[in-house]
């Protein structure tokens, strides 16, 4: 049951003085889903980040893939920018404001990547952003820009991207938490897709409680830089044991989940 | 006479269209000083601007520092300086290059500013997406960013190339021979200075105005989102 592909070793990470991540560790075996919830300014977007290369850190050690991130392999010379790109393709990100490129079209917005990174020819890159954008329900708008589609397409199409890297890592970052009440479900359908059909291992920060109970193997809750709790959903939901667990997901019992 | 022209006195009408060639080779220089000029400080800015992004100090600072010069020392020193120091120098170059580059260097401190300004309104979450998807910083800087700043710079530009061309007869004080300095000679030699400073004053609204609406029209026309890519 042991393989884990992430794995936070006292992991400090600041912000100037301030200490967001107090020495995390942290584990997310392979192919599983773990979801992370926990209070706002609570560190949750910065695990991802740090993952994704978007934040560096001041101590510890992050493996990816069995093999430190942020490090050479041996653990201690800072990662060079070919190390970092190396372990950036492992991985794929959903940002909670989609992050789209306003300019090209759902079509280059996907294979611009593909074609430019990973060297794949047009013809062979198009196939497979027309293959995802079926996943996500999107074939018929696949010439048009992000600015005519909903939030709640932008965010599939921003997901279709980043699965057209075939990542084996998939970090979603409050992917419905800009999106209107309404266009959340579209958004969470795809993802229980994935979850339920892909053997990605996939890392979710969310709100909606009742689909991370529905779609994660384990739920783990943040508070101040820390897990406070970890396991089942199940356990986390109806039976949490800490106070602090308890008290959160009384504030965020709310109805909104498909 | 002047450029070939001769002036007609025997009415006002007379002497104003006969002086409107006069006036409009001028003109042409003025055109071609402001556009060189331009050109230059679209290219020197941009230099400046991506030296002031830098990492190292040592690159900032100095360029830093002189944009800052650049903007705040008035346009007539800078081209005193130019015309007069140069040659002692070795570097003679004719009045219409020397003033060309000073209206050229002074500008590129404030197209340095609008490039910044429009790199830096790309949010965020486009380099953070395009660094996701590994994308190298060339190619981000190149398909990401720019066709993103394009639309908030180009409208900027146009206002200083407007800006310019009013700024073309300081360059008189040098000899370049401008649309005002033509008609300052022209009064010089007919005593009416009237009419050909009216003139000069006319022909510059109607140049600024066609330049602001095809600056307008240019704000308009661009998509907002950015220079759409298929
Ligand atoms: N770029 C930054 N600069 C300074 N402080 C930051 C920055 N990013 C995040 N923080 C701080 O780090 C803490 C954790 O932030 P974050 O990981 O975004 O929390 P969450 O996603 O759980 O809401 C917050 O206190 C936030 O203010
Ligand atoms: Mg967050």
């Amino acid at each position: 049951m042991s393989d884990p592909i992430i794995r936070f070793d006292n992991v400090v990470k600041r912000f100037g003085d301030h200490t967001v991540l107090d020495r995390l560790n942290f584990t997310v075996n392979r192919g599983e889903k773990v979801t992370i919830i926990g209070p706002s300014g609570s560190g949750k977007s910065t695990v991802l980040r740090i993952l994704m290369t978007l934040e560096g850190i001041e101590g510890g050690v992050v493996h990816v893939g069995g093999e430190p991130l942020w490090h050479e392999a041996d653990g201690v010379t800072p990662a060079s920018e070919a190390h970092l790109r190396r372990k950036r393709a492992e991985m794929g990100m959903v940002f909670q404001q989609f992050n789209l490129f306003p300019h090209m079209t759902v079509l280059r917005n996907i294979t611009e990547a593909p074609v430019r990174v990973l060297g794949l020819p047009k013809a062979e890159a198009k196939a497979r952003a027309e293959e995802l954008l079926e996943l996500v329900g999107l074939t018929e708008h696949m010439a048009k820009f992000p600015h005519q589609l909903s939030g709640g397409q932008q965010q599939r199409v921003a997901i279709a991207r980043a699965l057209a890297m075939r990542p084996s890592i998939l970090l979603f970052d409050e992917p419905t938490s800009a999106l209107d009440p309404e266009l959340v479900g579209e958004v969470l359908g795809v993802i229980r897709r994935l979850a339920e059909e892909h053997d990605l291992t996939m890392l979710l920060v969310t709100h909606e409680m009742r689909f991370a109970r529905e779609v994660s193997d384990r739920v783990v809750f943040f508070d101040q830089g820390r897990i406070r709790e970890e396991g089942a959903p199940e356990e986390i939901f109806t039976d949490p044991s800490e106070e602090r667990t308890r008290e959160f997901l009384k504030t965020t019992l709310e109805p909104s989940s498909p | 006479m002047l450029f070939g022209f001769e002036w007609d006195l025997s009415s006002p009408l007379a002497f104003a269209v006969s002086i409107l060639p006069m006036l409009l080779t001028g003109m042409w220089v003025t055109i071609q000083a402001a556009v060189l000029g331009f050109a230059l400080a679209l290219v020197l800015g941009l230099v400046w601007a991506v030296l002031k992004a830098a990492p190292l100090r040592i690159i900032a600072w100095p360029a830093a520092v002189v944009t800052e010069f650049l903007r705040d020392t008035p346009l007539l020193v800078q081209l005193f300086f130019l015309y007069y120091v140069l040659p002692e120098y070795g570097i003679v170059l004719p009045a219409f290059m020397t003033g060309a580059l000073a209206l050229g260097l002074q500008y590129s401190a404030y197209t340095a500013e609008v490039y910044r300004a429009g790199l830096q309104a790309v949010p965020r979450g486009q380099h953070e997406a395009a660094l996701a998807l590994n994308l190298t910083p060339a190619r981000k800087f190149t398909h990401i960013v720019v066709p993103q700043a394009i639309p908030r710079i180009v409208p900027a530009m146009g206002n200083y190339l407007v800006s310019i061309m009013k700024d073309v007869p300081v360059l008189s004080v040098v000899t370049v021979l401008e649309m005002l300095n033509v008609a300052r000679i022209i009064g010089d030699r007919t005593f009416d200075y009237l009419i050909p400073l009216s003139m000069v004053g006319a022909i510059y609204l109607v140049m600024t105005l066609i330049a602001s609406a095809g600056v307008r029209a240019l704000d308009t026309y661009l998509p907002k989102e950015g220079i759409p890519l298929k």
